[in-house]
């Protein structure tokens, strides 16, 4: 296949970007995305040139480092699957493809397809946890049974990666989606109740801090999902904010 | 004087770790405030001991090279943790899964270290359910297990295909909880690039910011080292691609001995290579072997027609397929361990049976699972004369529910459908037991320099049974660490802040600068990935599943000459001062260039087999493993002295006091 890329080129966070197109010939289907941008990079290096730089790390679709814009839709034209499992089968020969980072104001570009997303994990500092101390000297795992559907419900939301593609899909650039899954995690399971009122106040008051907006239920975040996170997740998050509003 | 003092505990061994913790030192919660710990790696080893010492009051400051602890590699494991819990009531115990990590080990562990390992156990899944980790459940609400390779009960417990997912994340939250105290500093994007010693005690880390480029010098009382293995040595491996040995390595030519480096894990359930694109292998859980049979044509004829496209899998009968592992090892059939399914596949495709364009595959096949789950699900509903349409109808649903995730990430991959047509699985790199050696304390030989996790030696000799790394991790961060490394802080409380404007700091700080300097200013013609993948050659076809004196000989001189053109040769485009995934990349590869020398060159020692150590030349008339208990029953630490090729042996000799040796058999 032959392709035209239209790549997002930008030095620094404090420098403007540009797209910058490059030709790239020889890509086969059985090749990942990120595979395609290696050989990018390996011809670009091999002329003296600066390689295009994103994040990636697993490439198996569980670590959530890759993040990319690709034809508008972040992680691309495919279903339930991260950027690194998206396969250039997808595509087809003299296609165009343009390739950004995610844009949100709370994620700034480091550099080309690099962004900072380290709001996401202040919002899980602000609450995403059961405080108990590590020793392991707590009660038994088995003292508590935990209904089934509750259980499977709380590792359905637990399963979220953290890569932003839901607040890159969000015309508001809101972290609903993504606070919601770990305040849904804990929320199902009796050993998160006990925190559950400042939990959801702590972290919805520190995505409204980071500047993500509001949620104006689109959807759009639960459609282009790697992990298919719920939005029910959302309407629980809701629920559980107002009671805690009103008892707080 | 050797510093190879394992410090295991006098006493029975079931007694070791309580006596042990209840006589070492201990240090006050006042001056725990004024002792700063340095963590570099925040995978289930970093972050749980991170998140542990914080809560006891040090002060820890974390390193990691993702932009957030929630990314490393820990979080790819799939299957499940093992732990003593015996809720199944089927005969599990401490002693039991002490008993199946050594003999899984072939060995070549040390006892008094999986023992406790074994006891502290089930700790780990009770702080894992308290912390709110989602492990799968019955419908009664309680925890659910199930079985993994080289073991007769059921004792891992899983959350679904992403346990090791939901127990980093689990770590990671304990982690928060430290950082929202203050408790924890996280220098997240920064790599550790070396270790300052100062009077013979670790003492700091140089570090580089991976977005400014700056190189930063932290400082602290003790170090600890968990960083993961060095599977990326082999260029293609299921590690992650920035997964690498720069830590373990810079701690190692500080003085850090090295253990066992040839001893790798090769997991026999991965989608094969494709192309010389490949960047990384994905691998199939082990789960799969419990439906899966596999399999390769009996006729070369039909092995090359499948290869060619002229032939189909699905054309071939029974009587023209072979079995290869049913027919060899009848009694485990195809739940034989990884190490002996591994070099089962690689003996069929050097011998000309390979499938796959490239002939490096075997069948993976579930048709026969399918007819089977197809008629007992025809029966139970009442169904006793199917046709064969609504056997496999019946029968895919069953699979579907038990590894429809899998499946669908096959077919994602290889864009093919594995309920249709067999999957094509090939062995790939996936865990080191070698690493760096430690005590019993996990001190390496190092004073105050600690390592945790897949990054140490200690726990699974020469293979790793499945379920048994998530356990290793944590039991390592949240259980022993804390506490051996109190003893040794015990002795730090007076000594307050320790500067970082020493000659130690200096000297560090300029030789790290120098290196990158020469990196980024080698203007020569090649990519780094260039040199990683000849490299990764070299591992794979010299130090892989099978190893001979010759080859690895050879192995050596190669490595030492690419290594050489490396440092001649390679381009590094970019700067120092700016986020530089090439330079990150060619620091990483410098270490493995020098790590794959030491590798060749222990597993050339090793004039024995064990675990996943195959030499060719000890092996039985059935091409089984023959260990040699006699002359190497020991560990193989070695001592850096300025070369890799001519490094310093030190034996720690292994002693089995509690468990019978005797070779392993599945046959």
């Amino acid at each position: 296949m032959k392709l035209t890329l239209k790549i997002w080129r930008q030095k620094n966070a404090t420098t403007k970007g540009e797209l910058k197109t490059y030709p790239i010939d020889g890509v086969e289907g059985d090749m990942s995305f990120l595979e395609m941008l290696d050989v990018l990079n390996e011809g670009l290096i091999n002329k003296g040139e600066e390689p295009v730089v994103f994040d990636h790390d697993c490439r198996e679709g569980i670590c959530g480092s890759c993040s990319l814009q690709i034809n508008g839709e972040p992680h691309g034209p495919d279903r339930l699957v991260t950027t690194c499992q998206l396969h250039m089968r997808m595509f087809n020969d003299g296609d165009t493809i343009v390739i950004e980072p995610f844009r949100a104001k709370a994620f700034p570009v480091i550099k080309d397809l690099v962004v900072d997303r380290s709001a996401f994990d202040r919002i899980q500092q602000a609450g995403g946890y059961i405080s108990v101390n590590t020793s392991g000297n707590t009660i038994d795992a088995n003292t508590i049974p935990v209904n089934k559907h509750d259980a499977d419900e709380s590792f359905n939301a637990a399963t979220c990666i953290g890569c932003g593609a839901c607040v890159a899909a969000c015309k508001n650039a809101s972290a609903m989606l993504f606070t919601s899954a770990k305040v849904s995690q804990f929320a199902l399971l009796p050993q998160g109740r006990i925190e559950a009122t400042e939990r959801v106040l702590n972290m919805v008051a520190q995505m409204d801090k980071e500047g993500f907006g509001n949620c104006s239920n689109t959807g759009a975040c639960e459609i282009e999902c790697p992990k298919g996170i719920s939005l029910e997740n959302i309407a629980r998050m809701n629920r559980e904010y107002l009671s805690a509003s009103l008892k707080g | 004087m050797s510093k190879l003092d394992s410090k295991i505990p006098k006493g029975p061994l079931a007694d070791k770790w309580t006596k042990h913790k209840n006589d070492i030192n201990l240090v006050n919660p006042a001056n725990k405030r004024n002792i700063d710990v340095i963590m570099v790696g925040t995978g289930l080893a970093g972050g749980s001991a991170a998140a542990t010492l914080a809560e006891l009051g040090y002060n820890v400051k974390t390193f990691c090279y993702q932009d957030s602890p929630r990314r490393a590699h820990s979080i790819a494991a799939q299957g499940g943790i093992n732990a003593a819990k015996n809720y199944q009531g089927d005969g599990d115990s401490n002693y039991r899964l002490f008993y199946d990590t050594i003999k899984g080990g072939d060995y070549r562990s040390r006892e008094a270290n999986v023992y406790r390992l074994a006891e502290v156990s089930a700790n780990i899944i009770d702080q894992c359910v308290a912390q709110g980790v989602p492990f799968a459940r019955e419908y009664g609400g309680y925890l659910d297990n199930r079985s993994f390779g080289g073991v007769l009960v059921s004792r891992t417990f899983y959350a679904k295909g992403q346990t090791g997912q939901q127990l980093l994340l689990g770590a990671y939250s304990a982690m928060n909880r430290q950082i929202n105290r203050g408790k924890i500093t996280p220098y997240n994007r920064h790599e550790m690039l070396d270790l300052v010693i100062v009077d013979g005690k670790a003492r700091g880390i140089i570090a580089r910011d991976l977005v400014t480029g700056e190189i930063e010098r932290h400082s602290a009382h003790a170090v600890v080292i968990a960083s993961g293995g060095y599977g990326n040595v082999f260029f293609l491996s299921t590690n992650a691609m920035g997964s690498n040995v720069t830590a373990s390595w810079k701690i190692h030519k500080r003085g850090a001995y090295f253990a066992n480096p040839c001893y790798t894990q090769i997991h026999p359930t991965c989608i094969p290579v494709s192309g010389d694109h490949q960047s990384k292998l994905t691998l199939m859980s082990e789960s799969l072997r419990n439906d899966g049979r596999i399999w390769v044509p009996k006729k070369k004829e039909d092995a090359e027609a499948i290869r060619q496209g002229k032939k189909k899998p699905n054309d071939l009968s029974a009587e023209e397929r072979d079995y290869y592992l049913e027919r060899r090892y009848p009694s485990f059939g195809n739940l034989v361990p990884r190490d002996v399914a591994s070099r089962a596949a690689k003996e069929r495709c050097d011998a000309g049976f390979g499938v796959n364009k490239t002939g490096q595959a075997v069948f993976l096949d579930f048709a026969s699972a399918i007819e089977r789950y197809g008629k007992e699900q025809a029966a139970i509903h009442g169904n006793h004369n199917p046709s064969k349409e609504e056997v496999t109808k019946l029968g895919k649903q069953v699979i579907e529910n038990k590894y429809g995730n899998l499946f669908q990430m096959y077919e994602k991959i290889v864009d093919e459908n594995p309920y249709e047509t067999p999957m094509m699985i090939y062995p790939a790199v996936h865990y080191t037991m070698g690493g760096v050696w430690v005590d019993y304390n996990l001190q390496s030989t190092i004073p105050g320099c600690y390592v945790t996790g897949e990054a140490n030696f200690s726990d699974h000799g020469a293979n790793r049974l499945g379920a048994s790394a998530l356990m290793q991790g944590l039991a390592d961060g949240y259980f022993v660490l804390p506490y051996t490394i109190g003893d040794y802080l015990s002795k730090d409380i007076k000594t307050g802040k320790i500067p970082t404007d020493s000659k130690e700091f200096d000297e560090a700080e300029n030789k790290v600068r120098e290196l990158l300097e020469k990196l980024v200013n080698n203007k020569g013609t090649h990519s780094v990935d260039h040199f990683h993948k000849k490299l990764g050659h070299i591992m794979w076809n010299k130090c892989g599943m099978a190893r001979n004196a010759e080859d690895l000989k050879s192995a050596m001189a190669e490595i030492r000459a690419l290594r050489e053109e490396f440092w001649r040769d390679v381009k590094v485009p970019g700067g120092m001062n700016e986020m530089n995934a090439e330079l990150e990349k060619a620091t990483r590869v410098a270490d493995f260039l020098e790590l794959g020398e030491l590798f060749a060159k222990d597993a050339l020692h090793r004039n024995e087999s064990c675990g996943g150590h195959f030499r060719e030349e000890y092996q039985t008339e059935e091409g089984e493993a023959l260990r040699d208990d006699e002359n190497f029953m020991y560990v193989a630490a070695w001592e850096y002295t300025g070369d890799p090729g001519n490094e310093v042996l030190h034996k720690e000799e292994l002693e089995y006091e509690n468990i019978e040796v005797k070779s392993r058999s599945y046959k």
